[in-house]
């Protein structure tokens, strides 16, 4: 299993703040977890935004980072602290 | 090297004074305070919700000051990042350094801010008088982040 986490606009977007889904062999990078959510259609589109960040197991990474089963993602906008 | 993620508000005057800790080697301490705004991309601001992703927040706050104190002499580096629910004139956010000179302790407190608004897991989102909104990121920030790219 890897759990999604989604987080400000797009977990507002999305109605939810994570999820878990069952691992496959297709599931190879972030990019891959990403398209296949944005795939759903509807608000999930949000997903496509050029600007979107992710992070696997809670360190920033980009969209070519393997994915293994077990993780934990993130998807969310840019970030506005400070 | 404390870092913090915490509701509550602040005194930044304690702060800064816990961040010296009455330590004789400390030459220099620079220390940069954010507040929110009562007004921002023409609309006043009631006050706003910080979000953030617990357990991520502290891990990446925690690289950043890491890296700070790589890149230079450090004796002291504190963070500290508010989230919840926030007022105008209300801190957000305190990162503190010492250093034994202040050349250090300016360019790492610089560096810190500017690593923790691109880097950092927190979404800003403001009570307008026209309702909610999320705060959008800027691409300055992430320019920002040039001017440490060949240093060091």
């Amino acid at each position: 299993m890897i759990t999604v986490q989604f987080f400000a606009r797009y977990r507002e977007t999305l109605g939810t703040d994570q999820e878990q889904l069952p691992w496959d062999d297709g599931l190879d990078s972030l990019e891959a977890l990403r398209t296949r959510l944005v795939a759903r259609g509807e608000g999930w589109s949000v997903l496509a935004e050029r600007r979107l960040m992710c992070a696997r197991n809670q360190d920033m990474c980009d969209l070519q980072e393997p994915l293994r089963d077990g993780d934990e993602v993130a998807f969310f906008p840019p970030v506005t602290g400070g | 090297m404390t870092i913090q993620v915490q509701t509550g508000t602040f005194d930044p005057g304690q702060m800064l004074n816990a961040l010296h800790g009455r330590h004789a080697g400390v030459g220099a301490s620079v220390a940069f305070v954010g507040y929110v705004r009562d007004f921002n991309d023409g609309e006043e601001v009631a006050g706003m919700l910080l979000e953030h992703y617990p357990g991520m927040t502290e891990k990446a706050l925690q690289k950043i000051a890491d890296e700070a104190s790589r890149r230079w002499p450090l004796i002291r580096l504190d963070i500290l990042h508010r989230v919840g629910r926030l007022e105008p004139g209300e801190p957000i956010v305190f990162v503190g350094v010492t250093s034994a000179h202040r050349d250090a302790a300016f360019e790492a407190s610089h560096y810190v801010i500017d690593y923790l608004k691109t880097r950092a897991p927190f979404w800003k989102k403001e009570d307008t008088g026209a309702g909610p909104r999320w705060v959008e990121a800027r691409d300055s920030d992430n320019a920002a982040l040039d001017k440490w790219s060949a240093a060091q």
